[in-house]
């Protein structure tokens, strides 16, 4: 009996109206002429151009970038070796609070994250000298410490679908246990760690809480210049940055889609071939 | 929608007529209890079943036989209702199915995968069908307890589905679809899921449940051994079609083409040329045997045709010498399997093909009993009634 | 030089691939951690930094645990936390549960396409999107006033607006709170049900139940583990949310992750703003108990139920 299910397509147009209706919004509005944010006065491009001669954009966007790259690197890095250890050594001494450890930060609310991170460091300066000013490292080590989790639930939940078969087989052919894992157990993980980086990227990229926390003078990043900024109400030249933001990922993700179609599609023209050859 | 008991007798299983190859009429049919008529489904471009008509009678066990693709699951869900035919139409006692959605059809479905709720215990899945059912509680509770013991599962009822064996949840599946009082249970590879050795006792297990409740059984199974034990008949299909339709016996014995012949058993195949006919004989000559040989002649022949000799290995005779018999071509063993209580040749012809002849092991092996031995000169010979003339 | 080699071969690998996150975790999480635990027991003191712990203070004072409970700002603070979080997360569900659900009944194709778009919004900025709403809930913004057009022409005369007071209240937290994280509910309950058989829902129909009954008896009771995890996911992280609250919400009836921000960093008690957060945290320990609860039942019975 096939029968469309009305009720769910309807609510399922509702939910994408509403996902979508405020960004849409929100690109329109970049393009308004008045000054005030809310009333449609003409077309203009004007506060596109006063967001590019803003320097502040600039600066705070590279470092931004800067930042999540590298605690994406490195929450990558220190996640993939703690799900590796979850996944593959049952019993070791402190199981249970290592497990702890890396879930903590998954439910911990930012406000107390962010208090967290604050206290400890200014605690730390008092104490050992270090860190002698806040801005760029210690924003980096917060970012590093909460989306390093996410990587390793990542890639935890892949090594528990991973065919424990495929490492065998590399021991029974020779392999020391590290080299199987430097030979088997990483490419196989690889589409894992790949999906873990672009999570902690996002993440970093994205964060205003804790960063706001963390950060010291001259370190403010995209979304702290946003978040002062948007404090004091609805601006163009925000609706500007939201649409070009929104145009980047839309692309990026649009990019990344196309190219997972054509692998996808490859991958299946091949398989098609393989079971013929079979016959 | 109340499904009413079936006090129906199990019906007598329908004679295999050996003698007429009557292979399309259902034969000694009880009332005629579903009628499928010129069905058809289409996904997309791909024809998965295409014009099928059949009419299967009232407490009959009938078997869907075919190779894996052929579109048996298809037309089991269509007459479920999970799929709409796309031409056709299905009656069930007489009502036209088309529009009934699967909750209102008095058929109950065994899935290939058994379908078994997960989050249920065994006894509320089996009860699961008779809450839509206006019965008491206490007739509900009679029921399941009736079901759980039909199927010998009664000390497992509290159990969940992951506590129990395979084996244990074909027969929940088995008792749930049963729960109900279906007039026509469908089953979808009831015993893929099991070993060989539970699956024999299964089979036979099945069968006597259906003679004790005289629901309808269509079984589907792509293993043509469990179709010949189960069924009182049955229909091959190939590739979204029925090729035949008949009893095991008419099945195997009489079959209508290339396709159900090679299908069912093992046979040899020659090609073949009508020479003469004279009443119930048909004369045909065979290059790769050398000669002309006597056949059952089948309606329609002419002569001059060409046509396809089939013999199974069965009904051939092998002999180290030549007998007094009307069929006798000479080979020479190539090839013999030891099975123990036969054996299987593979001797060449004249023409230089292969043919494969089955015989019994009526004496031991060491005492001379073999009829014949690798690369002997034997004789096989074949009864005019064994050979099956096939015209497609 | 063989002598490392030998150690790293023979367990060296291992202890260095558990220690090395371990040894970053307690230093960066659980250190600080504990000194907010710790800080929630001192004495708040005009100082730099501003406490005081043993010598004339005493080492353990308990004085902010109980202005928790005397002091009617907290309670209050922790109530419309708890009221907008909760809401919110039985909006999202009311919401996320169908929508998810129809993800699993559209084809294959459609599916990728949606699920992206469902995850979109999670890859643009998250401050953008409390921005549009921003945008959107303003006096005299185009949505604003075709909801009060519609207002007014449905209700009495007398009951007209100019416009509706959307903007810091309670509705525009939880509004905003759905908007936000609507794919937290979604993304789980899809990965649930997309993982149930459809031959369930098939044998329920041709056991005799209509699609609603199937949904009931059969979709529903699955689908359990997925609405706890799609609802821890939302009520935890709305439950403690600052940002939506700050820029939509009603000053005047802060929620708790506002108490906590402003006890810090305006008040500069150290000291109560880390017995707030413990107190939250202490809230938040009991659903997150019930949820590993569940999730290990949930896998234990997948491992257990070999399947046929
Ligand atoms: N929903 C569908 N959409 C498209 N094609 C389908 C669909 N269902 C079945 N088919 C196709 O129809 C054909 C018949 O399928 P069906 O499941 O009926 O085969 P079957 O005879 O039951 O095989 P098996 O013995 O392997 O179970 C197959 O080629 C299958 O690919
Ligand atoms: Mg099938």
């Amino acid at each position: 009996m096939t029968r469309r299910p009305v009720f769910l397509i309807t609510v399922l147009c509702f939910g994408f109206a509403f996902f979508y209706i405020p960004i849409l919004s929100m690109v329109v509005y970049s393009f308004n002429g008045s000054r005030l944010a809310t009333v449609w006065g003409g077309f203009s491009t004007k506060w596109y151009v006063s967001l590019f001669s803003n320097r502040q954009v600039g600066a705070a966007l590279l470092l931004s970038l800067q930042i999540a790259l590298i605690s994406a690197t490195m929450a990558t890095i220190l996640g993939a070796m703690a799900g590796i250890a979850l996944a593959r050594f049952r019993r070791f001494r402190g199981r249970t609070l290592f497990s702890g450890l890396v879930t903590a930060p998954l439910i911990m609310p930012e406000v107390i994250t962010g208090i967290s991170s604050l206290m400890f460091f200014i605690l730390m300066a008092q104490w050992v000298g270090w860190p002698g000013q806040r801005g760029f490292t210690t924003i980096t080590l917060a970012h590093i410490t909460f989306s390093m989790v996410f990587v390793t639930t990542v890639v935890h939940a892949r090594m528990l679908q991973m065919d424990r078969a495929i490492e065998e087989a590399a021991m029974d052919l020779g392999a020391r246990p590290w080299q199987v894992l430097r030979d088997v157990t990483l490419p196989v993980i690889s589409p894992a760690l790949l999906s873990g980086w672009l999570l902690a990227f996002t993440i970093s990229l994205d964060d205003v809480v804790i960063t706001s926390f963390t950060t010291g003078p001259g370190a403010t990043t995209l979304p702290l210049l946003i978040w002062s900024k948007v404090k004091l109400g609805v601006t163009p030249d925000i609706n500007a940055l939201a649409s070009l933001i929104v145009l980047t990922v839309g692309v990026c993700v649009a990019l990344a889609g196309l190219v997972m179609n054509r692998a996808e599609k490859r991958r299946l023209a091949e398989e098609r071939l393989a079971y013929r050859s079979n016959e | 929608m109340p499904a009413a008991p079936h006090p129906a007798p199990p019906a007598p299983a329908s004679a295999p007529s050996a003698q007429a190859p009557s292979a399309l009429a259902p034969s000694a049919m009880a009332r005629p209890f579903i009628r499928i008529e010129g069905v058809s489904k289409r996904f997309g471009s791909f024809q998965a079943v295409r014009d099928v008509d059949l009419t299967i009678g009232e407490g009959e066990i009938f078997a869907l036989l075919g190779g894996s693709g052929c579109g048996k699951t298809t037309l089991l869900r269509m007459l479920a209702g999970f799929e709409d035919p796309s031409a056709g139409r299905i009656f069930i006692d007489g009502q036209d199915m088309t529009g009934v959605p699967p909750w209102e059809r008095p058929v109950h479905m065994m899935f290939q995968s058994y379908a078994i709720f997960p989050h249920m215990s065994v006894e509320r899945n089996i009860a699961y069908g008779l809450k839509h059912e206006r019965m008491s509680a206490a007739q509900r509770a009679d029921r399941v307890r009736e079901m759980l013991d039909l199927v010998q599962l009664a000390p497992f009822a509290q159990r969940k589905p992951h506590q129990i064996s395979g084996g244990q949840r074909q027969r929940v599946a088995l008792a749930r679809a049963l729960a109900r009082q279906p007039k026509l249970l469908l089953l979808d590879e009831p015993l893929a899921a099991l070993d060989k050795k539970l699956r024999e006792q299964t089979q036979f297990e099945l069968m006597s449940i259906q003679s004790r409740t005289g629901v309808t059984f269509i079984v589907v199974t792509h293993d043509q051994e469990e179709a010949m034990t189960l069924a009182d008949r049955i229909a091959v299909m190939d590739r979204g079609q029925v090729r035949q339709v008949g009893s095991p016996t008419e099945i195997y014995e009489y079959p209508n083409s290339r396709f159900v012949a090679g299908f069912i058993g093992a046979i040899s195949t020659f090609a073949a040329r009508v020479v003469r006919l004279t009443g119930e004989i048909a004369e045909v000559d065979i290059p790769a045997m050398d000669g002309t040989f006597a056949a059952r002649s089948v309606p329609g022949l002419v002569e001059g045709q060409s046509v396809t000799l089939a013999l199974r290995p069965e009904k051939i005779s092998i002999a180290k010498t030549c007998p007094a018999a009307v069929n006798v071509v000479e080979g020479q063993v190539k090839d013999l399997a030891y099975f123990g209580k036969d054996s299987l040749y593979r001797v060449t012809l004249p023409g230089g093909d292969l043919i494969s002849v089955h015989a019994v092991n009526a004496r031991r092996a060491d005492e001379g009993g073999r009829p014949a031995d690798w690369d002997d000169r034997v004789w096989l010979s074949f009864e005019p009634g064994s050979a099956i003339l096939l015209t497609d | 030089m063989t002598a490392l080699a030998q150690w790293f071969h023979r367990r060296g690998w291992r202890d260095l691939i558990i220690g090395i996150p371990y040894a970053w975790l307690i230093l960066f999480f659980l250190l600080p951690f504990l000194i907010v635990v710790a800080m929630s027991l001192a004495t708040r003191t005009p100082t730099a930094p501003p406490f005081g712990y043993g010598g004339d203070n005493p080492l353990i004072n308990p004085a902010g645990y109980a202005r928790l409970f005397t002091d009617s700002l907290y309670l209050r603070a922790f109530l419309t936390s708890l009221i907008n979080a909760g809401v919110a997360t039985v909006l999202c569900l009311l919401l996320g549960y169908p929508m998810a659900l129809a993800l699993t009944r559209v084809s294959k194709s459609w599916r990728t396409i949606l699920l992206m778009l469902v995850i979109l919004p999670f890859w643009t900025s998250f401050l953008l999107r409390v921005y549009a709403w921003m945008g959107l809930m303003g006096r005299n913004s185009w949505f604003n006033g075709l909801l009060t057009d519609l207002w007014n022409l449905i209700t009495p005369q007398a009951w007209a607006l100019q416009s509706i007071p959307m903007m810091n209240t309670n509705f525009a937290v939880v509004l905003v709170m759905v908007y936000t994280y609507l794919p937290f509910m979604i993304l789980p309950l899809y990965a649930n049900l997309e993982r149930l058989d459809p031959a369930l829902d098939e044998a329920a129909m041709d056991l005799g139940s209509r699609p609603f009954q199937v949904f009931r008896d059969v979709t529903l009771p699955q689908s359990i583990p997925g609405i706890i995890a799609g609802g821890l996911l939302v009520f935890i992280p709305a439950a403690g949310e600052l940002v939506i609250p700050s820029l939509v919400g009603d000053a005047a009836a802060p929620m708790i992750g506002r108490i906590i921000s402003d006890e810090f960093a305006q008040a500069r008690d150290w000291p109560m703003a880390s017995t707030v957060a413990v107190a939250l945290l202490v809230l938040m320990v009991g659903p997150t108990m019930i949820y590993s609860r569940f999730q290990a039942r949930a896998e234990g019975a997948e491992t257990d139920g070999a399947k046929p």
